[in-house]
């Protein structure tokens, strides 16, 4: 296609909590300043900033991109922000990776930041302005209604039990014990899941990830200078992103066919036929437990409702054949946002380095897969990642 | 990368660090009303729920009959060819019984929130709206509702016109 090859070349980020003292420009300007670090490089080797933020209401900020530009990096920069719901936090690297693969810039920053905690009482007002004014918001939904009616349609389509999803709970927030950056890591029990308070139903408060403050950040550099950077650069292989229609009430939710094309994207792209044997290590977009599931089904790496079985037999776990959220996900990790998202590239980065400490998965994976999700159920946002 | 050695920025405030005045914050409240206007489709979809029935539009290309309105068809990026009045029955396609409010604040009995597919739209063309008049256990998927309309002066042109769908046998 003549375009470059890319890598990840360096990686950075703050602790995820429910509310941190510091403000989103200090958050990224820690994240920023540890990617940096880990690669021996200044920000004037920087050649332009990729920022990713949700949207402007959970800061009551306008223009958070240009808000969050100081603390990024991106003084007297080429510096563009995008969103594109919770996608944003795979698709800015993305953005970062046509940056350079095109040959306009060397050494890219990718930065995500995302603090809910200034919206009060509960991050979840700012997301009512989702559903169509005109049609629905006089229903008074809130935002746990979409995820609760697509778990229920998916688990119906499948006849899937709440036990066979909680699983994924129980594995994620386990895997976090192993992460210092995150907030909601614990040992608990099917049980425990089966037993918290019911949301809204099938939707109960351990399905669900947090609200958080944090953010992360890497460097992307083109293959000239990642080379040149570092003796283990984890090269972008593939990416793929899809958007689904906005009128969701006229698709069947049981089955993400957007993410799914937005795999197949990233898997051309990667020259992966058999995506099952070829990916390693998978950080599919985990916010609520059955979207891990539903995802790697839109992902190709499970059949349609099948996902759940590969949890039951500990395929999943980290230890597995096909580790899935090795870093505790959302679920362990917390859900800032778009910084969640770009955790899971991260991830991957340290993982196909050989890099994850503790979180380390055995057998030296050459590829893994990190995938984001969002809006109206109808953004996918896909990297393939290999050493 | 060294995980142990790592110190990573981040400082957590707990509910403690306010209650003491520990921590200051600055507190903005946004007041601004927007009005949305309804555009061409959605404002003949009002007008069909003023006078007590469910409006959609054709596509001649795809065939497709949609729910709610849109005065182009996004599949095929043309025109639609006109409204279509459907039927106030349907079948659910899924449901929650949600005991939270947007700010988290809990309530004793369920709102049921579900995605009706409306009859004589195609298949798996449906509208969010409310269930009512039903025990909360006995909602299924698949189970056929029928609108509950508010009485006719007092309905403003607006999706609150019908007030929830009902079980029908």
């Amino acid at each position: 296609m003549g375009l470059g090859k890319v890598a990840v070349v360096g990686a950075g980020m703050t602790k995820f909590v429910r509310r941190s003292l510091e403000t989103p420009k200090e958050l990224s300007w820690a994240a920023v300043k540890m990617a940096l670090d880990s690669c021996n490089l200044t920000i004037d080797d920087i050649d332009a900033v990729c920022i990713g933020s949700a949207p402007d209401a959970f800061d009551g900020v306008h223009m958070k991109g240009e808000y969050l530009l100081d603390g990024s990096g991106g003084w007297r920069k080429p510096v563009m922000r995008s969103y594109v719901g919770g996608g944003t936090g795979v698709f800015t690297p993305i953005q970062g990776w046509y940056h350079i693969a095109s040959g306009m810039f060397n050494n890219v920053l990718v930065v995500c930041e995302e603090k809910m905690s200034s919206c009060q009482p509960h991050p979840q007002g700012a997301f009512i302005t989702i559903f169509d004014h005109t049609t629905e918001r006089p229903l008074g939904p809130n935002l746990l209604w979409i995820f609760a009616l697509e778990m229920n349609r998916y688990m119906t389509v499948h006849g899937l039990n709440k036990k066979d999803i909680a699983l994924v709970s129980v594995k994620n927030k386990k895997n976090a014990l192993d992460h210092p950056c995150a907030q909601i890591a614990e040992n608990i029990t099917v049980q425990d899941v089966l037993n918290s308070e019911v949301l809204a139903w099938p939707v109960q408060r351990l399905d669900v990830s947090p609200p958080s403050d944090g953010a992360v950040a890497l460097v992307l550099s083109s293959e000239h200078y990642a080379k040149r950077i570092t003796d283990k650069p984890v090269w972008i292989e593939g990416v793929g992103w899809c958007l689904d229609s906005a009128y969701w009430t006229d698709r069947d939710l049981y089955y993400p066919k957007y993410v799914e094309y937005a795999a197949r994207m990233a898997y051309k792209m990667a020259g992966i036929r058999e995506p099952r044997k070829e990916i390693n290590i998978v950080e599919p977009y985990d916010p609520f437990d059955y979207k891990e599931l539903h995802h790697l089904e839109g992902l190709l790496l499970a059949d349609k409702g099948e996902a759940p079985k590969l949890t039951a037999l500990g395929v999943t776990q980290r230890n597995g054949n096909m580790p899935v959220c090795p870093s505790g996900g959302l679920l362990g990790v917390g859900n800032p946002i778009a910084a969640a998202g770009l955790m899971k590239i991260a991830e991957i980065f340290w993982q196909l380095r050989g890099e994850a400490g503790k979180r380390q998965v055995p057998g030296k994976p050459r590829r893994g897969l990190a995938q984001a999700w969002g809006d109206l159920m109808q953004v996918g946002t896909v990297v393939v990642m290999g050493i | 990368m060294d995980w142990e050695k790592q110190k990573f920025f981040g400082t957590s405030l707990e509910t403690e660090d306010f209650k003491k005045g520990r921590i200051l914050t600055v507190q903005w409240k946004p007041a601004l009303d927007y009005f949305y206007d309804t555009g061409i489709a959605i404002g003949r979809y009002l007008e069909g729920l003023r006078e007590g029935k469910l409006t959609g539009v054709k596509c001649r290309k795809c065939r497709r009959i949609m729910v709610p309105p849109r005065s182009f068809c996004e599949w095929c990026f043309r025109p639609v060819d006109g409204f279509v009045d459907l039927k106030d029955t349907g079948v659910v396609q899924t449901f929650s019984l949600c005991y939270i409010t947007w700010d988290m604040k809990r309530s004793k009995d369920p709102e049921i929130p579900a995605v009706i597919a409306i009859d004589g739209a195609s298949p798996k063309m449906g509208i969010m709206h409310l269930l009512g008049e039903v025990n909360p256990e006995q909602v299924k998927i698949e189970m056929r509702v029928k609108a509950v309309w508010k009485k006719p002066e007092e309905r403003i042109g607006s999706i609150t016109d019908i007030k929830y769908f009902k079980p029908v046998k």
